[in-house]
């Protein structure tokens, strides 16, 4: 073996060096706080022993309360995902194939929310499906009932949140997925025999699986890790693992307990995308952008 | 320019349009814009704002938000920055919790400097974590005629300096809708009008503070809440009435909102939001159960923070006009003495005042008792909350 084929090429590492220290600095390093901070003993509110002990992960491990709530946020996340994977790909489809001129309009629309803050964008919805709300308001316009439809704080309402400020994720990944195909491709199914629904179905949907893919992966992801919008939008039993961390947190000030539950949270997302990738690989995820 | 946060003039805009102030359309008008403009201009405006404010020291002020918040910027912080142009930066919490949370996590009291601080409770938790600061009260001198009654318990965990002056009190009892609840059914039921089947879907609770909880389930399962003895039947109460309640909610705006909107008729609240919703014209009535809860709010000054700025702004609070201008904004009496300082009509008729100045026929939580257990019971109401 020659002495060039042994030295190696530092270029891509010193191109992707400010990438790695920022991670190592502000994921890795924080994360391996957290996982020190697990195995510490809480003694009192907000009293903390230095400890390497297991009894926050038994815990964790062993209590149907935790189960109960992972299997919950679990749930409402596949249903959020699927739900703005199917009304996400409507807009993106139409925007990725109109003709209008101005198409970075609709981008910008689509761009528009991300100005307002996440928590005023989650409050809208009471003033839309509350008693006093612009759709009791409607239905009773139109006579349709005489009194309020209580329709706030359940499980809906905090689907409805999460879709509304998640869908511009799936959109966007999405689009780009659906811009890079060779838009004479469809048109070449046309001419061979297929019908419109035959051409998105064997061509359209396929090449745009790793947008459709991505984006999902990032509103699953992003669902699983939230706390404010069932905090806002849902009643009693609404609840996603991120509640519990915020308890532990700060209710309880069990900064211990907190950590673990964090770590928890990290490991089992970490989980997905790790199935993300045994199932589609993660090299879809940058074609999705290509 | 008055320095509040988002969600403060968030608040502002929703009580605005609660009080018939503005249509719909324009609510969401304003809001749309003020979202915009948040957006586009928060991080620089910030940045600038702070550089321009460099003369006279600021304050950094947490509290309850909502009603509260407006009576203490209008009627005590904006005479106060005029007086002497330091600047009081005020915020808003859900819970002390909140800010002992980041203060731990900062590892420091920077921007954390004065509390309303609810209840001995806490002023026992700051103090025992080492956040306490000695005041000097000489240079209070409107201390004299603050209630001895309300001062005493916090001398007795302090009993060589103050880290806090009391500022007001309250009662936390149940708000119920006139239009659905009849008087003669609340004082029947009392604190069990809270497990009201009739009433399921449409009774609120507070989910923030797990003691309150547990006050009521005391109150429910015929306990001296200050002495539990079966802490199961507490939380038994507390599971029945979970399985009624619509909304746990976290704020006193989140708990006007519900009211006057109509979406709970019955919850337990804090009076002095209940008299402001009265005030607005809601048919919302008030009643203290027996052994209902009652709670003192103090200003607590954190330790590292400018002393003789804070002590000046507690005194400047405590002069009997601006406490009774405070006190008429906010709802609740304050902690001056009534045989001292000539109380207004309007005091003398808000929920839990007492004439006598003396205290002594509210019930207040034993420090001592409650935070004993509450690192236990605190996770039990988390768990109790979510089902468990």
């Amino acid at each position: 073996m020659s002495s060039s084929d042994q030295s190696i090429d530092k270029r891509p590492w010193l191109l992707l060096s400010p990438s790695l220290m920022a991670i190592t600095l502000l994921v890795v390093i924080p994360m391996a706080f957290i996982l020190v901070y697990s195995f510490y003993e809480n003694i009192d509110l907000a009293v903390d022993k230095v400890a390497f002990q297991f009894g926050n992960w038994s815990e964790v491990m062993t209590d149907g309360y935790y189960r109960t709530a992972i299997w919950k946020t679990l749930r409402l996340s596949v249903i959020v995902t699927v739900l703005a994977a199917v009304l996400g790909y409507i807009p993106a489809y139409f925007i990725a194939m109109t003709k209008f001129r101005d198409k970075w309009l609709l981008l910008l629309l689509l761009i528009l929310p991300f100005w307002i803050s996440f928590i005023i964008r989650t409050l809208s919805w009471i003033h839309i499906f509350g008693n006093q709300g612009a759709l009791n308001g409607l239905f009773q316009l139109l006579g349709l009932t005489d009194a309020p439809l209580s329709l706030m704080y359940n499980e809906f309402t905090v689907i409805v949140g999460f879709i509304h400020v998640f869908l511009p994720y799936m959109i966007l990944n999405i689009y780009v997925s659906l811009e890079g195909i060779d838009e004479n491709l469809e048109p070449a199914a046309r001419t061979l025999g297929a019908t419109p629904w035959q051409a998105f179905r064997e061509v359209t949907l396929p090449l745009s699986m790793p947008g459709l893919a991505a984006g999902c992966l990032l509103v699953f992801v992003l669902t699983g890790g939230s706390y404010v919008t069932p905090l806002i939008l849902g009643g009693p039993s609404d609840f996603l693992f991120g509640n519990l961390i915020y308890d532990a947190i700060v209710t309880e000030l069990n900064w211990p307990m907190g950590a673990t539950l964090s770590f928890t949270l990290l490991l089992l997302l970490g989980l997905v995308v790790v199935l993300y990738s045994r199932l589609m690989g993660l090299n879809q995820l940058s074609k999705a952008f290509k | 320019m008055k320095k509040i946060d988002s969600t403060k003039r968030y608040e502002m805009l929703k009580e605005r349009m609660g009080n018939g102030d503005m249509d719909r359309r324009s609510f969401f008008g304003l809001l749309g814009a003020a979202g915009i403009y948040a957006g586009v201009s928060g991080g620089i405006m910030t940045t600038m704002a702070q550089q321009a404010r460099a003369a006279g020291t600021e304050l950094y002020f947490e509290g309850w938000g909502g009603v509260v918040s407006e009576a203490l910027r209008k009627h005590a912080f904006n005479p106060y920055e005029e007086a002497t142009g330091n600047k009081v930066v005020d915020s808003t919490f859900g819970g002390e919790a909140e800010v002992l949370t980041k203060i731990k996590a900062a590892g420091n009291t920077n921007g954390h400097n004065i509390l309303h601080s609810s209840g001995v409770s806490w002023y026992k938790r700051w103090v025992d974590a080492g956040y306490g600061s000695e005041l000097n009260l000489a240079n209070i001198p409107n201390v004299e005629n603050v209630m001895e009654a309300i001062i005493a318990p916090f001398r007795a965990i302090t009993p060589n300096s103050l880290s806090a002056i009391p500022y007001d009190y309250g009662t936390t009892g149940i708000a119920y809708n006139t239009k659905h609840v009849s008087e003669e059914k609340a004082k029947e039921l009392g604190a069990n009008l809270l497990l009201d089947k009739e009433l399921k879907g449409k009774i609120g609770a507070w989910g923030g503070d797990w003691a309150n909880r547990a006050w009521y389930g005391a109150l429910q399962s015929d306990q001296d809440p200050n002495n539990i003895q079966d802490w199961d039947a507490v939380w038994d109460k507390a599971r029945e009435n979970r399985d009624l309640v619509l909304k746990y909610w976290s704020s006193g705006a989140e708990l006007m909102d519900l009211l006057a909107k109509e979406e709970i008729y019955v919850t337990e609240a804090w009076s002095g939001r209940v008299a402001a919703l009265q005030a607005q014209g809601h048919p919302i009535a008030y009643m203290d159960p027996p052994n209902g809860l009652a709670w003192m709010e103090s200003m607590f000054v954190l330790k590292g923070s400018p002393m003789a700025e804070a002590e000046e702004l507690l005194n400047f609070m405590l002069d009997p006009a601006t406490a009774i201008a405070v006190a008429e904004g906010q709802k609740y009496p304050t902690s001056l003495d009534p045989n001292k300082v000539e109380m207004t009509e309007t005091i003398k008729a808000l929920p839990a005042y007492d004439p006598t100045g003396k205290l002594d026929k509210l019930v207040f939580r034993d420090p001592v008792v409650w935070n004993e257990v509450e690192k236990e019971q605190s996770k039990k109401w988390n768990r109790v909350s979510k089902g468990g």
